[in-house]
């Protein structure tokens, strides 16, 4: 057996500022071109676990490791991790004043690819993609997320996730504040990057199910104060929609 | 990560022009400032008798005029340590090649002739005291348009010069402005004929070479009625450990539905005092903006002004300023609203990092009878980090009740969510930190000719690398 994606073992990590310890002993692995769903209650460390993977500097892993293809991201930068390809779809997009999506799009990409990315080429792909997501063309102009709705900045994710192509795509609760319609979207254009691009892997992050409506996971994973206590397949989200948390939860004191 | 072609081509110099040519000159003072340099400076020049006076009663007027307490710390500029005048060359050059080599060689490194072919109707280059080169294209010269240096101005247009010098600064006006007027030299002198539009900008260049030196030009420009221009400024010099000093008086008038755009990109290195008086009276329907850039020297006190005297006139002063370690860029700008129906807007972005220290300082004034007055200030400060401060002084005198002002001012620090969220996408954090900054002064970026807009960006991105983390 090919070795996973991403291997994380006995992850702790704690808010650098104060020591809250969050993650306590998290084990999880991902192959190359899998679908698995994180869910678990609020404050569980899902959020934090997406930030952790991405290196985040508000918090400190303390013991345990994150192997990506074989090798440690722990004394990476983000933008090393980002550019080894972790992508991280953000619950809070961050507004950027100034900055068009075209030219951070394109800087990106840069970055990325480690040359300069032809821009009628740029310009192309980044309207097919914009289209996909159908979105209006103007959107390319406008400052990043500043000003946008919460379907906006879910969508503008998405785009950065299509034009990007990481090996890894974490998405951090992309499916909070949307619509039935803008999740439609949303979860269909995450479909087609995924069709398109086979040997990506998908970590979904988040608390209800309806997201896994329209995206089949290979694996569902239970997260309870920062730890997976419980992985099996999409009935394992069903079971959790009907029967809400508190269950896992009395099983899980059961065992301790 | 993508080589950047501009950091490259500029080097890893903190200051990219600071480089210096060996002092070849006609004449230089002693230092201080006294009556017989003034007398000598004017001599030099064969001045009109009426000039010499103005400038001795300025003299007089700047000897007893106590230093002003408020701003920037002044305590290092010492008049007795600074050349007042020096003479670099002979005359005034029409084309380069009369320009004496070292300093046409400098012009050329600073890019300046290549800018003029481009994209400019004309330019001028002041090397120390004296202007070295002036050449309008010959379609504009044909309209009626002088663009000239102050002292040939004054030789060939006595007249003009006479009935508008000092009329919009007097020497009375400051400190700064007296100790100009006592021994300018250099500047421009632009004039702008009824109805005539420049569709490209006039541009002219200071460059301070010497060390301890004083630069004091003095631009009078007459916008008539209906004409339109627009002018550029640029500023630079070598590092030193003696500081420099830099003080002009810029006059504009702008006459009825006249326009007039100054745009100045202030890069001196960080030894210069950059102390500047620039002021525009503006007439019916008529419009004056500053786009006011200030990167450089270690302090610069400097207020754009508009008088706002005819009915219906509009001014806009858009100011950008970047403080680095040891810099305060103490700027803003001054509106005074004496008609009816006048409007303007003062827009601020400053940007302060480490020891660096921004204050936006502006007046708005609203004089009695000045009803329907229309004014928004605007000042948006970004910090880089914990040590890098800012402040904000606005005063806002208003004597007329009909009168609609806004006044908005935020403080930002560049923040980490920003720099992890440009991050995660693969950028750098001296990338991330620079896209956020570029971000930030965009709305005035682009209100910059393509060229300065880029040169601009350029020396953000310089300033900013290694400046986060």
């Amino acid at each position: 057996m090919a070795e996973p994606l991403l291997k994380i073992t006995n992850l702790h990590a704690e808010i650098a500022e104060d020591g809250t310890e969050i993650l306590r002993g998290l084990d999880l692995e991902l192959n190359e071109g899998e679908i698995h769903a994180i869910m678990g209650p609020n404050g569980s460390g899902k959020s934090t676990l997406s930030k952790v993977i991405s290196g985040h500097p508000a918090y400190e892993v303390t013991d345990g490791e994150i192997l990506f293809r074989g090798e440690s991201v722990l004394d990476m930068q983000p933008d090393e991790r980002a550019r080894a390809g972790i992508f991280l779809a953000f619950q809070y997009p961050v507004e950027i004043p100034g900055v068009s999506v075209a030219n951070f799009m394109r800087t990106a990409i840069n970055a990325k690819r480690g040359e300069e990315v032809d821009i009628f080429d740029f310009q192309e792909e980044l309207e097919s993609r914009m289209e996909m997501l159908e979105m209006d063309p103007a959107f390319a102009l406008r400052s990043v997320n500043e000003g946008f709705s919460g379907g906006e900045k879910k969508r503008n994710e998405i785009l950065q996730l299509a034009m990007l192509q990481p090996e890894l795509a974490v998405m951090d609760e992309t499916d909070s504040g949307l619509d039935i319609d803008a999740l439609r979207i949303v979860t269909a254009g995450i479909n087609r990057i995924k069709e398109q691009k086979k040997d990506m892997a998908v970590l979904l992050i988040t608390h209800y199910q309806r997201m896994l409506n329209y995206i089949t996971p290979d694996k569902v994973h239970v997260m309870v104060e920062g730890r997976i206590i419980r992985t099996g397949g999409p009935e394992l989200a069903l079971e959790l929609e009907e029967r809400g948390y508190d269950w896992i939860r009395e099983e899980m004191a059961g065992v301790a | 990560m993508p080589e950047n072609d501009s950091v490259a081509q500029l080097g890893l110099d903190e200051y990219k022009y600071g480089f210096k040519d060996p002092e070849n000159y006609l004449f230089k003072s002693r230092k201080g400032l006294d009556e017989e340099i003034v007398r000598h400076i004017s001599a030099q020049k064969n001045e009109p008798e009426w000039m010499l006076q103005r400038r001795l009663k300025a003299l007089k007027h700047a000897q007893k005029r106590p230093w002003p307490t408020w701003g920037g710390d002044l305590s290092g500029l010492d008049f007795d340590n600074i050349y007042f005048y020096i003479r670099p060359s002979e005359r005034v050059g029409r084309t380069w090649d009369e320009v004496p080599e070292d300093i046409k060689n400098t012009f050329e490194r600073l890019g300046i002739p290549e800018q003029e072919r481009k994209f400019l109707a004309g330019a001028g280059a002041q090397y120390e005291s004296e202007v070295v080169y002036h050449s309008l294209k010959e379609e504009w010269e044909k309209q009626g348009v002088i663009f000239k240096g102050m002292d040939d101005g004054l030789r060939d247009h006595e007249d003009i010069v006479r009935e508008y010098f000092g009329t919009v600064v007097p020497h009375q006006d400051n400190l700064f402005a007296a100790v100009n007027t006592a021994v300018w030299s250099g500047g421009s002198f632009v004039y702008i004929p009824k109805g005539v539009k420049l569709d490209m900008p006039l541009q002219a260049y200071f460059r301070i070479n010497a060390e301890a030196m004083g630069q004091f030009e003095r631009t009078l420009i007459i916008v008539e009625e209906g004409a339109e221009m627009q002018y550029i400024e640029g500023c630079t010099a070598p590092s030193y450990s003696q500081d420099s000093f830099h003080s002009g008086v810029i006059e504009i008038i702008v006459k009825e539905g006249g326009r007039m755009r100054y745009t100045t990109i202030q890069n001196w290195s960080h030894n210069v005092y950059n102390l500047v008086t620039q002021r525009a009276k503006v007439g019916r329907n008529a419009t004056m903006e500053w786009v006011d850039g200030n990167l450089g020297s270690k302090l610069t006190m400097k207020y754009p002004s508009c008088y706002l005297m005819g009915e219906g006139a509009r001014g806009e002063i858009l100011s950008i300023a970047y403080a680095g370690p040891g810099q305060h860029q103490d700027a803003g700008g001054k509106v005074v609203h004496m008609a009816p129906h006048t409007s303007s807007r003062i827009v601020s972005k400053s940007i302060s990092k480490g020891s660096g220290r921004s204050s936006y300082r502006g007046l708005l004034k609203v004089e009695k009878g000045a009803h329907h007055v229309k004014s928004n200030v605007e000042c948006d400060a970004l910090l880089l980090d914990e040590e890098a401060r800012t402040d904000t002084y606005p005063y806002i005198e208003i004597e007329e009740e009909h009168a609609s002002i806004g006044h908005e001012a935020t403080v930002s620090k560049i923040g980490d969510e920003q720099l992890f969220y440009l991050m995660s996408r693969g950028l750098s954090e001296d990338e991330a930190a620079t896209m956020v900054v570029r971000g930030f002064i965009e709305p005035l970026v682009k209100e910059l000719p393509m060229e300065y807009a880029v040169e601009m960006n350029k020396l953000i991105q310089l300033q900013m690398e290694g400046s986060v983390g």
